[in-house]
């Protein structure tokens, strides 16, 4: 199933990376901040939103980078280049992830961010939507998000034109050993 | 038809930026679509999503109560009302109450139809339309010209003026130059609004939630950012149960935008805490406006089975002409004609009904199984009813019936117009009849009518028998078809009978909406087509074939003459079109063809009724394989030819247009003939062809298979 995924999420844009370990993931995520030349300034700075991956991490294992925060409010997300946060499951048929974003923080920083790093528990790929609504439940997740791809639109002439409000690029990092629904 | 409407449709179709852009995006739909869709059953997925919408039309109150029940215990205000105005007081109230003074709003199709934006602005609250079509239409000061891509009818150069001018700026008309725009400026607008307005695609009654469906990502900040959210919901996007959701999710992109699934899909149940700590005020409205009266309606309940994918809109050979500005309302497109008969008033639609020519093209694609064509024709027999038909329509129709006076008449009127006649076509008529040419000619009329003709046919004596159904075209105009139809039909061994009494299949009157006219036809044709002892009732004009097969029943039905209703049902099962009747002929091994020949490169026109309604497509193909043809096929080959019965003449300027596209298909593929099995498309191609000048020979079926014949 990860690799139908990675074809559909591939196919609407978005960038697709599987690493074994959280250290991997995290070691990742690290480097691709400082290319992209994260810093405590307006507009380049980073929001990582409360995760149970996060929350798994010992206090040394949490990383840092000047310009990286983790207490996220809308003035700092709306001026933050890239929003990290984890997402639950990933839809193998569409290449779409879903999250229970009922806190706000967690919509902020995947919805103001130009770039959206999407963290995921390989073991979390499902078929589709139709084994996901076994799982979802709207009476206790409130906002309940999909997200497929990079924020696009074809209003102009037809043309797709990749980030217009929502985030022009989304990377998805899977992780095998956080385990999930299958593993 | 108004003079304003008229000029409204030579803009469109004169229009090269927006003909372009909607030509070029319904080409790439088919495709689009059809990819979407691979691997999914969609027959079944779409008898499903039928399914749910239509037990929702039937309880939509009781839906509305549940839906309200539940998301009120999420913490959501919940306000149900049929009264547009009602809506608008009280969004008006919410804001004053909260010192409302600027709202940002994602794109909502229910907020355009009572022009909630006009009474924001009027109370001197500043509204942005955040969906970068709405914001480029909102600029410009229009309304949509399409639902899903409202601003479709524009180029990139006029959307950087517009851009320039509210920026102040000189913008190039580059496009991720100018959607960054878009962001950079609606940005400040989302983060300081006070209240976001949304639509909903769905509404969930047995769990309180509203389901929106975007790829721009604006949606999620209109109900994130500003710490009111007010959804306005029409009731029609209910569905009982949350697990309804998921087929809705299945064909809604695919077949809106040919994506499997949109960017963003955001499902809302009851609000959520804002940043601060606070609770999102969240309002949901849920707005009748005679949905609930269209559910009782037997024949209009189906139209709340739409998931406004826009579909019908992308396949339709008018729509990709002249866009959605002629509709003149808010709602577009073939679908669009009846919300606004409903939801505006049924006057409203009596120009806008005219410009659908029945080709059913939106049929077959409809995830929700609407037939449009068919709600249109009720409108159109409803306006007859409440306005009557024209003089000129009843004396038309008058003459049309009386089969002699209009063959005499007909007749007169082509030699007495020798001088406007070039060849085979006449350019003019006298008098009311003139109508039937304006802008267009007709075929030369015959000297001697089919009827007349086929009296004089020697018919060998068999024991089986069918009854021919000419139709108006065959027997005035192209009698040579008929007596083709019978040749071949005795090789068979069956002997052709030909009642002299027939009438006009009631064709031209039904689909101008005079239902009475067009039931005196079916009764009258009933008592003289069904003989004793018949195997069929064949007809060589699928029009008519669905007529006797399809529509006699219907009817006489919708006028209550239900005395004639087992007669009719007896012809519908008897009836069949030539091509299928030759098909089995064939099989049956009563008729061959001469072997060993080949005859080159022909191609095939699927004609509207004949591909859509009696689903005939492969029959006239494999005969014409077999008579020695090879078949290769055109581009868009099931396109209508933009002839639709009198449409041609009523509508000239978008029959043309049709017509001409339908022309350079048919040359691309290089064939010296075109086939078809409608006397009504021949005569729609060979006039164009006559114009044209191209050596492209325009024929019916029945007229290249009878010389193929084995002796």
């Amino acid at each position: 199933m990860y690799e139908q995924f990675k074809a559909r999420a591939l196919g609407v844009g978005a960038e697709v990376q599987r690493f074994a370990t959280g250290a991997e993931a995290i070691g990742f995520i690290l480097s691709f901040l400082q290319k992209e030349e994260v810093a405590a300034a307006p507009g380049a700075s980073a929001v990582w939103a409360d995760s149970p991956f996060l929350a798994g991490l010992l206090p040394a294992e949490r990383p840092e980078l000047p310009g990286l925060s983790f207490a996220v409010s809308r003035e700092l997300a709306a001026q933050s280049k890239i929003g990290i946060s984890q997402m639950e499951w990933a839809l193998a048929d569409t290449g779409s992830l879903v999250q229970d974003q009922s806190a706000v923080e967690q919509r902020l920083v995947s919805s103001l961010t130009t770039i959206h790093i999407a963290i995921i528990a390989t073991g979390n790929i499902l078929e589709g939507k139709q084994a996901l609504f076994q799982r979802i439940n709207p009476s206790t997740s409130r906002y309940i998000a999909f997200i497929t791809g990079p924020s696009r639109t074809a209003d102009i002439e037809r043309v797709l034109t990749i980030g217009v409000h929502g985030p022009e690029r989304l990377i998805i990092v899977f992780v095998d050993e956080l385990g999930g629904a299958r593993a | 038809m108004k003079q304003e409407f008229k000029a409204s449709i030579s803009r469109a179709v004169n229009d090269a930026n927006l003909t372009g852009a909607l030509g070029k995006f319904s080409e790439a739909y088919k495709v689009n679509r059809a990819k979407a869709y691979e691997g999914i059953d969609f027959e079944e997925l779409r008898g499903r999503i039928a399914e749910i919408k239509s037990s929702a039309a039937c309880d939509l109150d009781g839906l509305a109560e549940t839906f309200k029940k539940n998301a009120q215990a999420l913490g959501a205000k919940v306000f149900r009302t049929s009264d547009p105005d009602e809506v608008k007081q009280y969004i008006l109230s919410v804001a004053r109450e909260h010192g409302v003074t600027s709202v940002v709003k994602s794109k909502s199709m229910a907020t355009e139809e009572i022009h909630l934006n006009r009474s924001l602005m009027e109370a001197g609250i500043s509204v942005a339309e955040t969906d970068l079509g709405e914001w480029i239409i909102q600029l410009a000061g229009q309304t949509p010209s399409h639902m899903v891509m409202p601003a479709i009818h524009m180029t990139k150069e006029e959307v950087a003026e517009l851009f320039s001018k509210e920026v102040e700026e000189r913008i190039e008309s580059d496009i991720p130059r100018l959607v960054k725009v878009a962001r950079n400026e609606l940005r400040p607008k989302f983060l300081a609004a006070e209240m976001g307005i949304s639509g909903g695609n769905i509404a969930v009654a047995e769990t309180g939630s509203i389901v929106l469906v975007t790829n721009e990502g604006n949606a999620r900040l209109v109900t994130t950012l500003p710490k009111i959210h007010i959804a306005l919901v029409g009731v029609e996007k209910l569905v009982q149960k949350f697990e309804s959701v998921v087929p809705i999710l299945d064909a809604l992109p695919r077949s809106a935008t040919g994506q499997l699934l949109t960017s963003y899909v955001s499902i809302i149940s009851g609000p959520t805490p804002n940043d601060d700590g606070s609770l999102k005020e969240m309002h949901i409205i849920l707005m009748d406006n005679r949905r609930t009266e269209m559910a009782r309606d037997p024949k209009f309940k189906q139209a709340l089975q739409c998931i406004r994918c826009g579909s019908c809109l992308n396949v339709c050979p008018i729509f990709r002409l002249v866009g959605g500005h002629v509709f003149g309302g808010i709602y577009t497109g073939g679908i669009g004609t009846i919300l606004t008969a409903w939801f505006d008033e049924l006057q409203k639609s009596e120009d806008i009904q005219g410009l659908c020519i029945q080709c059913g093209n939106c049929v077959p694609v409809c995830p929700g199984k609407l037939d449009i064509p068919e709600m249109i024709m009720e409108i159109r027999r409803r306006l007859v009813q409440e306005k009557g038909q024209s003089l000129v329509q009843k004396a038309i129709f008058g003459v049309v019936n009386n089969r002699k006076l209009f063959h005499t008449m007909l007749r007169a009127a082509s030699v007495a117009g020798k001088a406007f006649t070039s060849g085979k076509f006449i350019r003019h008529l006298p008098l009311f009849l003139s109508d039937l040419t304006e802008g267009r000619s007709l075929p030369a009329i015959a000297a001697e009518p089919f009827r007349d003709s086929f009296t004089r046919i020697k018919q060998p004596a068999c024991r089986e028998k069918v009854v021919f159904y000419a139709g108006c075209l065959i027997d005035f105009a192209y009698p040579e078809m008929g007596i083709a139809l019978v040749k071949m039909l005795n090789k068979a061994g069956i002997e052709v009978l030909f009642p002299q009494e027939q009438t006009c299949c009631g064709a031209p009157a039904l689909y101008s909406g005079a239902y009475e006219v067009a039931a005196q036809n079916a009764a009258d044709n009933i008592q003289v087509l069904l003989q004793d002892g018949i195997t069929h009732v064949v007809s060589a004009c699928p029009t008519c074939t669905v007529a006797l097969s399809h529509e006699f029943a219907k009817t006489l039905e919708a006028v209550g003459q239900t005395q004639w209703l087992p007669q009719a049902r007896e012809l519908a099962a008897k009836t069949v079109d030539f091509s299928t009747l030759v098909k089995h002929l064939v099989d049956e091994g009563r008729l061959s063809f001469k072997e060993g020949e080949d005859l080159g490169k022909i191609t095939y026109h699927d004609s509207c009724h004949l591909k859509r309604t009696l689903n005939v497509f492969e029959q006239p193909r494999e005969l014409l394989e077999k008579a020695g043809y090879q078949v290769s096929e055109m581009f868009e080959c099931d396109m209508c030819c933009g002839m639709g019965g009198s449409y041609s003449m009523k509508l000239p300027e978008i029959s043309a247009p049709i017509l001409r596209n339908k022309l350079k298909n048919i040359k691309e593929t290089g064939a010296p003939i075109v086939a078809m099995d409608c006397p009504g498309c021949v005569m729609q191609i060979r006039g164009g062809f006559d114009q044209d000048a191209a050596a492209v020979r325009v024929q019916h079926t029945v007229e290249l298979l009878v010389d193929r014949l084995k002796d």
